[in-house]
């Protein structure tokens, strides 16, 4: 599994066919190939970056220091900028997230890491209920520019309890910015965002993708560069079927693209990058121009992402569509144990292949 | 019960009975966290304490007040003190008799949760601090919010859910913020204001070691008894211990948690006795005497300027009236009821004030009087004031005006006039 991911990372990096080959054909011209970066180290570089730049920004956390962070995120940080930074919580959500929230109300840039969104389930009142709500409550007058970062979703084999994905129950919440990254890019300049913004932003990360490298520009590696939030990515275009996802599941849905090209069927592949805000404006304008919506996702199916992404297809773009909407989810029940068992309640490239073939061949 | 008077020294010393009120004196060094850093104190500040040291009238022990009221000639406050704490107390009281005649007038709705009988409490501790100090509470926070300078006006339009309230009626009753004055909140969770308050504790702290700021702002955070037996509280009372932030945790234990006495619920009553199992002292003192309250809190603050940590203070206190409005208050006995209404802060306070001859009758009234115009005055401008139009129903959801974020230059994306609609390749 690692080699063909290693390989797609180095055939994609968010170009499609035509454009791959001429980047080929560049590379060979210029003495250095583009440089790749793991999603770690981009992670990693990011909150650096941003705790030289501004002094308010300190990271508190479960094991970010002196373990060098549970994922080795916070790797280094602590050498650098000392505890009085970054700091070892005790185990303590709801203690550590309230202090952060605080501290934000107070004026200061906190980034506080859950050592898996799981674990923010004994936080989430802070998250929603003083972090998210406050600049409404107040009416403007207590902003709260912090940031809840970390591991979302399955990884291998970890059991029910930590493999949830929080992006739908976050992504309710009007006052919370949920952003998911995909890429180094994406993780590079959505945390740099995300840790510059006024408002509170819910990080959600993926510990899978944590070891994967990809190429990375000389822009996103200068360190002023960030992303906007509430913008789509086309990761690559087609003209058939809309396939629309995050996370990991971008890196699915891209390989679910080869397959189909190779049959014939020439799939948009969109990286949604922000959950909230969500990027109605690309995910229409897309199924406008191709008539079908396939949307993937990795955590429960009912009241999930997919769902909104749906509705808001439908009720907007309804006479455009050839095809019922398809959404393919994770499957309804506790994420078992079993390895087996675990790959069946996932999606898998297969899926989004069949997904897409039954959008396509639906109508005609 | 819980009147007997008890107070612990701090951390690793030795277990004494009555809280040692000793002179002010500078901290020693201290590390921050295990680093080699030192706490070092400027020598601007150093003057302050000096300063503070000249004013404050000879320091005594609490209990020695207690027993030595009548004979000691050296009084407790001043005149102008004096006043000032009942001309607060009284603003307290008469705003919430205000908000229960209004409430059953149908002008306000929803939960409200009134402080009668808790005044004691907020006076005592608010009017010792500045206005950059920060005060957390929960939904019973009117009565902090006037306190700590929210004008009566701005609270009474708040609760009528009109646009000039001092968050222009979207967050009510139980959500009183006022970033001038440091109130941040107002949170309807028990437990919820606990840790909020000890990270703008942290954050005073922070600005001071990291940022090299001039800072020594204390935060006070106000909860009751049920909260002391939520989650949270403990998780803070370690992390304030343990990062000694200057946070005074104040619990206004009225014995009651809606209908569910503090007795039934609670394995070991006595909250004041928690503080020092976390490492920090725990004061237990009379919350029905105001002069009491302030001398706890003059010591507890200061503590707190000085760096030497948090302190837990169980003020034992009465509600009044039910826990909301809407709360029959059918549980409690008549003759506790009773017991407390005999001991009304504002009775002891015009006693006091009257006997040591800092206040005339005259005067008092005055007051009164003055408040009662100042009350009246806050009801007639809500009443004036227009509710809150359509558009602002929309509006402050993020500080962020469209949701797009900072961009490189540091400013908002959205104000970027080359950043248009469609997606972003980079």
């Amino acid at each position: 599994m690692w080699g063909i991911l290693r390989q797609r990372a180095v055939v994609d990096g968010g170009l499609s066919l035509r454009r791959t080959r001429s980047a080929l054909v560049s590379a060979r011209s210029y003495a250095a190939g583009s440089k790749e970066m793991t999603v770690r180290d981009a992670l990693n570089s990011a909150i650096d970056e941003e705790m030289s730049a501004d002094p308010k920004v300190f990271v508190m956390g479960e094991e970010v220091g002196q373990y060098q962070g549970a994922y080795k995120i916070t790797k280094g940080l602590l050498e650098k900028y000392g505890p009085e930074r970054v700091y070892d919580t005790p185990i303590t959500e709801a203690g550590f997230t309230g202090i952060g929230v605080g501290a934000a109300y107070a004026g200061l840039k906190p980034v506080v890491e859950f050592m898996t969104f799981n674990f923010s389930m004994q936080a989430i009142d802070h998250i929603i209920n003083s972090a998210a709500k406050s600049n409404y409550m107040s009416a403007g007058q207590i902003n709260v520019p912090i940031v809840f970062r970390g591991p979302n979703g399955a990884a291998a084999g970890v059991g029910a309890q930590h493999s949830q994905c929080y992006a739908a129950w976050y992504a309710s919440v009007p006052g919370l910015k949920v952003l998911a990254p995909y890429s180094a890019e994406d993780a590079r300049g959505l945390l740099k965002a995300a840790i510059r913004d006024p408002d509170p932003v819910v990080f959600l990360e993926n510990e899978l993708l944590y070891g994967e490298s990809f190429p990375i520009s000389e822009e996103a590696l200068d360190s002023s560069f960030c992303l906007p939030i509430g913008k789509a990515k086309i990761e690559r275009e087609g003209k058939d079927v809309t396939i629309v996802t995050f996370s990991k599941m971008v890196g699915f849905a891209l390989k679910a693209a080869e397959k189909l090209a190779e049959e014939g069927i020439s799939a948009e592949v969109i990286n949604l990058r922000s959950i909230r805000p969500l990027d109605r404006a690309t995910i229409n304008a897309s199924v406008r121009k191709t008539s079908r919506l396939v949307t993937v996702e990795e955590g429960f199916p009912q009241h999930g992402v997919c769902a909104e992404i749906c509705a808001s297809v439908v009720e907007e773009s309804f006479s455009y569509l050839d095809a019922p909407v398809e959404r393919i989810a994770g499957a309804d029940v506790p994420m078992p144990y079993a390895a087996n068992l675990e790959r069946l309640a996932l999606p898998q490239v297969e899926d989004i292949v069949r997904a897409a073939k039954r959008a396509c061949y639906r109508s005609k | 019960m819980a009147t007997s008077f008890s107070a612990t020294l701090p951390l690793h010393g030795s277990q004494e009975s009555r809280l040692s009120l000793t002179p002010i004196r500078l901290a020693p060094p201290s590390s921050f966290l295990g680093s080699t850093r030192s706490l070092s104190i400027p020598s601007s500040r150093s003057r302050l304490y000096h300063a503070h040291a000249a004013r404050r009238s000879p320091v005594v022990g609490v209990q020695e007040v207690v027993k030595d009221k009548k004979i000691t000639n050296s009084l407790l406050i001043t005149k102008e003190e004096g006043l000032e704490l009942y001309e607060d107390m009284i603003l307290g009281r008469s705003f919430e008799d205000m908000c229960a005649q209004m409430y059953y007038r149908g002008k306000m709705f929803g939960f409200v949760h009134l402080y009668n009988g808790q005044e004691a409490v907020s006076t005592g501790f608010i009017k010792l601090l500045t206005q950059s100090d920060s005060v957390v509470s929960t939904y019973r926070d009117h009565v902090h919010a006037l306190s700590k300078g929210v004008s009566a006006r701005a609270v009474m339009s708040e609760l009528f859910g009109k646009v000039t309230g001092c968050c222009r009626g979207q967050g009510g009753s139980m959500h009183m913020f006022s970033k001038e004055h440091n109130m941040l909140g107002g949170f309807a969770f028990i437990g919820e204001g606990i840790p909020v308050a000890t990270g703008a504790a942290f954050t005073s702290k922070y600005k001071r070691e990291v940022l090299k700021q001039d800072c020594d702002d204390v935060t006070v955070a106000f909860f009751g008894d049920g909260t002391c037996n939520n989650g949270q509280f403990y998780e803070c009372l370690n992390m304030a211990a343990l990062y000694k932030l200057p946070i005074i945790f104040v619990v206004e234990n009225n014995l009651w948690a809606i209908g569910m006495s503090h007795l039934r619920s609670t394995s070991d009553p006595e909250i004041w006795k928690k503080g020092p199992a976390f490492g920090m002292p725990g004061v237990h003192v009379d919350g029905m005497d105001v002069l009491k309250v302030r001398e706890v809190a003059k010591e507890a603050v200061t503590r707190a300027r000085r760096g030497e940590g948090p302190t837990l203070v169980e003020c034992e206190t009465y509600r009044f009236r039910g826990h909301s409005l809407a709360d029959p208050d059918e549980l409690r006995d008549a003759a506790e009821k009773a017991k407390y209404a005999a001991r009304d802060p504002i009775t002891a306070l015009k006693k006091y004030l009257m006997e040591n001859k800092l206040a005339n009758e005259g005067e008092l009234k005055t007051i009164e009087k003055k408040i009662d115009e100042l009350v009246e005055e806050a009801v007639e401008f809500a009443d004036a004031s227009p509710q809150p139009g359509r558009s602002q129903l929309l509006e402050n959801v993020f500080a962020d005006p469209k949701g797009f974020g900072i961009g490189p230059d540091g400013r908002y994306r959205c104000e970027d006039p080359k950043f248009t609609e469609g997606t972003a390749q980079v």
